[in-house]
């Protein structure tokens, strides 16, 4: 088991290496280098500094070494927790994700909270009462929510609110609250809000995972030791709970870890939709400003929240299922 | 696999299920697999559906009502109109529309519009219309349906711009389908290459090659999509954007194909006709070509299909936030784009059915997967 963990730490470390390459690669791919963004930024034009004023600029900021020593330099200056300035809004990357990351990884954990709350007993339902209407409505709603884009959900949910409140729902606050600083009343208006959000934000899981669940337990109720046990008189709700559902919880917990980045994936665009001051919006505006930097940070983040996810759905695994926590290596495969 | 004639098997016995018990132990495995596709009533409509869907948008020259350019300053924003055969003056045989009369809204400065139940457009089957090349080859002016001059045929009403909604989601199915199908075949490259690899030779090339799709798997793939396609130089082409959104979207989509192809080919090295084949002196990409493939091509389809869906989608979710294709290119994305506030969904609800479409698409795609993967193990009892 112990093994089994530092492995796992192991293989976490080089992904978050692998990353850290992507999200430099980001930073660089549009064409010219950071000096030419910012000097447009300024208003500056290159004809206005001489050739040897700009060797000055590319040498003060580290361009003139190469790639490698650049991504060095990033990697070392991320690691102290300088995520370097945004071109767009001139302030440090830092300070703008933080700002949004509590309430993005709120948005995050309440939706698998939610997914998980929502599909599990639907599915469970849906297995136990094979081909019955409710299982027809549960496998309609899972293909249906499985097609449906997410920015359309959002779209239609606002329409709708819009249509029977009388205002859209966007955003996670009132008006009014917007700019306020963290009060009782603007706490109690985010939970009026927060709902809606959620809920969009996990339709599109729920619909997947309940089609899982409703798979790997009627798997599982076809076996033997299902039969033997209720031959043997065993209570149906006790069987059911004690020994299949468990087991085909495996497969979604350990699916959390696939789901996860979806997860993280439709929140985005559900946000730039609903307007959400999580990370998403400011990675949609990051992104239509050529704010690379500021990008790239962003998807680091992201990055960085879904694989710790996986690692923590890992570890839960370990928790619950006794065949790999005694190694057997059939069970991690 | 084999087509081989059946041995004929004199059991001196003819009882009915006796013999269809013989049917099925002698059937080939194509044939079961048929047999139990088409027993999957959902997976043949689905596939009916995706099979007309296609084939409107290969034509979706011919099928459009007119040129998906050309603008109609006085129907900005029309509703769509409804085909008719019930008039004010009774039944009618021939199909007929009615034209838009045209208010401004003194209020609001909007069109109001209302069916100018005086006249009628009358449907005109293979008509003469707008000028066109399908394909870019054959030059031609015949579309399926259309109306006389000076009347309007929206069917499913019109953009800002005045421009036919219908005939830009047909141009646009194009794009869209396309997409998936183009995605899908680099993916099935990559996929194919490296989970190959992976699982024939396993060891650290295996190692490597699993780390890369675990890497792959656990970023979130739309934060990356959004990022890679917002670094599209924006003086590209069409066909350059297209072919680079496409890249994109398949950059992802190979790590579940590559875990497909390795999981099998760990599963049939071990089969005896793998060692057979080595014995006999085969090289490596010519068992895993001529006997491991065939093996597990049905599982790779069922792959394939399950993954076109989610580049469908993707190319959607990305064009919408307008860092995928662009306008004049049309997609369904595109076209959704100008749907992106809930105002307009509440004044033009019908600039949302390029989404429906998608919807229709993508559940498509889910139900012929769906039944696939049923088929693709023929031996396996339900």
């Amino acid at each position: 088991m112990t093994a089994y963990v530092v492995r796992r730490v192991f293989y976490m470390l080089i992904t978050l290496t692998l990353v850290s390459v992507v999200g430099f690669a980001i930073i660089q791919l549009p064409p010219g280098d950071f000096l030419d963004t910012h000097l447009r930024q300024l208003g500056i034009t290159g004809a206005q500094l001489s050739e040897e004023e700009l060797q000055d600029i590319r040498a003060y900021y580290g361009l003139d070494s190469p790639g490698y020593m650049q991504y060095f330099v990033w990697v070392g200056n991320m690691l102290r927790g300088d995520l370097g300035e945004s071109y767009s809004y001139r302030i440090p990357v830092g300070e703008l994700v933080g700002e949004r990351l509590p309430l993005t990884v709120l948005v995050s954990l309440l939706t698998i909270v939610v997914t998980f709350l929502l599909a599990v007993p639907i599915g469970i339902y849906s297995a136990t009462h094979q081909y019955s209407l409710g299982d027809y409505t549960a496998t309609v709603f899972g293909f249906v929510g499985l097609a449906t884009p997410n920015f359309m959900l959002a779209l239609l949910l606002m329409w709708i609110s819009l249509s029977w409140f009388g205002f859209p729902i966007t955003g996670l606050f009132s008006s009014e609250y917007l700019d306020q600083p963290w009060s009782v009343a603007k706490f109690l208006d985010m939970m009026l809000h927060l709902p809606v959000a959620i809920l969009v934000v996990a339709t599109g899981g729920t619909a997947g995972l309940i089609r899982v669940m409703r798979g790997s337990l009627l798997d599982e109720l076809q076996k033997q030791y299902v039969i033997t046990a209720r031959s043997k008189g065993l209570e149906e709700a006790s069987l059911l709970f004690k020994y299949p559902v468990r087991i085909a919880l495996n497969p979604i917990i350990s699916g959390i870890g696939g789901v996860f980045p979806e997860l993280v994936s439709g929140t985005v665009i559900t946000a730039i939709v609903l307007n959400l001051p999580t990370v998403g919006p400011l990675l949609f505006n990051a992104l239509t400003q050529e704010d690379m930097q500021l990008a790239a940070s962003i998807v680091m983040v992201l990055s960085v929240l879904t694989i710790l996810g996986v690692f923590v759905s890992d570890m839960l695994l370990l928790w619950l299922d006794p065949r790999i926590r005694f190694g057997s290596e059939k069970a991690t495969a | 696999m084999s087509d081989r004639e059946p041995p004929t098997i004199d059991t001196g016995l003819s009882a009915i299920g006796v013999e269809a018990a013989e049917r099925y132990y002698l059937a080939s495995q194509w044939t079961l697999m048929r047999r139990r596709f088409t027993r999957h009533r959902l997976a043949i409509i689905g596939l009916a559906v995706l099979g007309l869907l296609y084939f409107v948008a290969l034509f979706a020259e011919f099928f459009a009502t007119q040129d998906i350019y050309r603008r109609d300053s006085d129907h900005l924003y029309a509703p769509p109109q409804r085909i008719r055969f019930m008039g004010e003056d009774g039944i009618s045989l021939r199909p007929f529309v009615y034209p838009w009369r045209v208010e401004l809204d003194l209020e609001t400065f909007r069109n109001r519009y209302a069916p100018d139940t005086s006249r009628k457009a009358y449907l005109r089957f293979f008509a003469r219309g707008d000028e066109y090349e399908l394909w870019g080859l054959f030059p031609s002016r015949i579309h399926l349906v259309g109306v006389d001059e000076g009347t309007t045929l929206f069917l499913f009403g019109a953009d800002k711009f005045g421009r036919d909604n219908y005939s830009r989601s047909l141009y646009a199915a194009r794009t869209s389908l396309s997409i998936g199908l183009v995605g899908v075949a680099i993916a099935f490259l990559l996929g194919c290459a490296l989970g190959g690899v992976s699982g024939f030779f396993g060891g650290a090339a295996d190692m490597a090659i699993q780390r890369l799709i675990e890497f792959m798997q656990s970023i979130p793939q739309i934060p990356l999509w959004m990022a890679l396609s917002a670094a599209v130089p924006r003086q590209w082409g069409p066909l350059q954007v297209y072919l680079s959104i496409t890249i994109i979207l398949s950059l992802v989509g190979w790590t579940g194909l590559a875990r497909v192809v390795r999981g099998k080919l760990l599963q049939l090295r071990e089969e005896d006709f793998v060692m057979a084949a080595r014995i006999a002196g085969s090289t490596a990409p010519s068992i895993i070509v001529r006997h491991l493939l065939p093996s597990f091509l049905s599982f790779l389809i069922v792959s394939l299909t399950l993954s076109i869906p989610g580049m469908i989608l993707g190319e959607t979710a990305l064009s919408f936030l307008g860092l995928g294709l662009r306008p004049p290119t049309v997609s369904w994305g595109v076209l959704l784009k100008e749907a992106q506030n809930v105002r307009t969904i509440e004044l033009h609800p019908w600039m949302m059915i390029p989404g429906l479409m998608v919807i229709v698409t993508v559940l498509c795609y889910n139900f012929v997967g769906d039944g696939l993967r049923d088929a693709a193990d023929p031996y396996k009892s339900n």
